[in-house]
């Protein structure tokens, strides 16, 4: 079994020494007092207030927060797709943004999975998963398509290349997405509530099939989720945001060893780390609530 | 003995199962078969029957109206029999059948003109649509002007392209070429806008550079409302090619339209109704067909939706 003992709480301090080196993982991502307003200074939406916490690398980050807390502003952040107010975030040892350089430059060391699934529905499923590679002039074209197909089968999905994503499942397309990432060798995936518009049943698949997928690529995984059992069975770490604006509650390190598996579901202990989230998680959403109120 | 038959029939049905689940329509000569079998579908459901019962209602209202009450609004105008005899008579009576060749030269003349401006439109319309749809810098020194000139309908245009360019056939030409340019121009503007910003962030992601997002994905997502202002385009360029025939030229469909009606050969004006109608018909079925064939993917996904 490749399970590491957690180390006290290192993910609670930015300032931490970057754990990158630590088996030979890459793609620790440090988030150190990151403010985002939405608008103008002062007008402006309060998204992510003075958030500091740290994803180490090779582990699999959970975030969980209220609806609306600012945890897709936090992803978009680290991804580069918009800038931010202050604060800063590095990932290893290089500055993604910080001062005097407000928007990180989006690039395939750090991969998004959508929340609504962004396969490009003209290409086909093999032309999609090569494109990364093609792109960035690092594979040729042959070379590029040969390892999609490669990635593809490793995958269960061989027999769907040249199909176009509109003509399969949505648990499929979550996958190929997934691959399509992971073509890259990304330090960090992102994803974004990925499996939200699924089924339970298909979610349950999905979710052992990341797993997999992980102890394949030992690769960074920062995941956003509002579904809590989801939180508690993939994480190494769960991250609960306070109401927005958005900053860390409380950070639970999950003790429980990968390479999990659905049995653990039942597991005393599980049931144990899902009421101390529920009940950090209630709290906040009944702030959230309370606040809408006073909004109204 | 019928109930052992009708198991082998299910064993047939199972053994190909799995297969005809699997079958897709591939590239190549695969298409055509699925294009057939589409054909055999459509031959298959209502759709055909209701389709003729449509034509056949219009046909004998016509009919009725004209040449059975002969209404009062209807007396000038020529019944149905009146107008098919003369569009099949070897010798037709006021000089215009399918057996002349002015006929069609009055038809090449005007798909001809439409045809020219169209692809102009497209040349331009497109290009200009995608870049407006792309810099928001462009579309701020462009955009109002454009939304200016849009609203002036193709007639008013008339005098001032009569002035600008020399003989019959440019300003005929520019006119018909002035919808059609508007149309493909907003819809191509309004699909760049409509492409969904995760596919833009997806692209960045893995890799792309600005120019490769602009070919891998505003392009190809623009393409479904490209296609709609394609469609559009043609039909308002035959609207507008015929009221420039009609003001001036010498062949042409509004041109047999509008000189039929002032000689009084009023079964010649309406075989050239109906025949612009067939024409015009004719090429937007033209372009959506071309649209379906470079959008596999649109075409296939709207499939999987009418099984769904
Ligand atoms: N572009 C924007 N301009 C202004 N406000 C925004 C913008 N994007 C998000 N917000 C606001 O910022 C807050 C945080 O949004 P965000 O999408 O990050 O929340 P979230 O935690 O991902 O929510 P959910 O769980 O619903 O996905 C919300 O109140 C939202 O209204
Ligand atoms: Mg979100």
């Amino acid at each position: 079994m490749n399970y590491e003992p957690p180390r006290g709480s290192p993910i609670a301090d930015a300032r931490a020494p970057a754990l990158a080196a630590q088996g030979g993982c890459k793609g620790a991502i440090r988030i150190a007092n990151v403010v985002k307003i939405y608008g103008s200074e002062g007008a402006g939406v309060r998204a992510v207030d003075d958030c500091t916490f740290h994803v180490p690398a090779g582990k699999i980050t959970v975030v969980v927060g209220p609806s609306g807390c600012g945890k897709t502003t936090l992803l978009n952040a680290i991804a580069g797709f918009h800038s931010i107010t202050s604060g800063t975030i590095h990932l290893d040892d290089a500055l993604l943004c910080g001062p005097g350089r407000p928007k990180a430059d989006p690039g395939p060391d750090r991969i998004v999975v959508f929340q609504n699934g962004a396969l490009f529905p003209w290409k086909t499923i093999v032309e999609n998963v090569a494109f990364g590679p093609i792109v960035q002039g690092r594979l040729s074209r042959k070379a590029a398509f040969e390892k999609a197909r490669m990635m593809l089968a490793e995958t269960g999905l061989h027999n769907l290349e040249t199909n176009y994503p509109g003509e399969i499942s949505s648990g499929m397309r979550r996958r190929v997405e997934i691959a399509r990432a992971l073509m890259n060798d990304p330090k960090v995936l992102l994803l974004d509530e990925p499996y939200r518009a699924l089924d339970s049943l298909t979610k349950s698949v999905m979710h052992e099939a990341l797993l997999e997928t992980f102890d394949r690529n030992r690769v960074t995984i920062f995941f956003i989720t509002h579904d809590l059992e989801e939180a508690i069975f993939l994480g190494h770490h769960v991250v609960i945001m306070t109401t927005r604006p958005c900053r860390p509650k409380k950070i639970l390190t999950v003790d429980i060893p990968h390479p999990r598996d659905y049995s653990v579901l039942t597991a005393k202990r599980f049931r144990e780390y899902l009421d101390e989230t529920v009940e950090a998680v209630h709290e906040e959403a009944l702030k959230a609530f309370a606040a809408g109120e006073r909004e109204r | 003995m019928k109930e052992s038959a009708f198991a082998g029939d299910m064993n047939v049905a199972l053994a190909q199962g799995p297969t005809a689940v699997l079958a897709k329509p591939e590239r190549g000569p695969g298409r055509l078969e699925s294009s057939a079998y589409r054909m055999a579908q459509w031959l298959r459901s209502p759709r055909p029957y209701l389709m003729l019962i449509g034509f056949a209602l219009f046909l004998g209202f016509w009919y009725l109206t004209v040449e059975v009450w002969k209404l009062p609004r209807f007396s000038q105008m020529p019944g149905p029999t009146a107008v098919i005899t003369e569009w099949i008579n070897p010798d037709p009576i006021y000089g215009l059948s399918l057996y002349s060749p002015e006929y069609y030269q009055h038809i090449w003349v005007s798909t001809r003109r439409v045809l020219i401006a169209f692809l102009l439109a497209t040349a331009t319309g497109v290009p200009l649509g995608l870049l407006l749809g792309w810099s928001l810098r462009f579309k701020e020194y462009v955009f109002p002007v454009f939304e200016l000139l849009r609203p002036i309908p193709p007639l008013a245009w008339v005098p001032l392209a009569i002035i600008m360019f020399h003989g019959s056939e440019t300003p005929i030409i520019f006119l018909t070429f002035l919808a059609s340019f508007y149309a493909t121009t907003l819809n191509t503007m309004l699909g760049v806008e409509s492409i969904d910003v995760s596919f833009v962030r997806a692209a960045y992601c893995l890799g792309a550079k600005r120019r490769q997002v602009f070919w891998h994905v505003i392009v190809p997502g623009a393409m479904p409302f490209i296609f709609t202002g394609l469609q559009i385009s043609v039909g308002v360029a035959w609207f507008s090619l015929v009221a420039g025939e009609m003001v001036s030229g010498q062949y042409g469909l509004g041109y047999l339209i509008n000189t039929s009606y002032t000689m009084v050969q009023y079964p010649t004006m309406v075989i050239g109704m109906i025949t612009l109608g067939i024409v015009g018909y004719v090429t937007s079925a033209a372009v959506r067909v071309l649209g379906n064939y470079l959008m596999q993917w649109r075409a296939r996904e709207l499939a999987m939706g009418a099984e769904a």
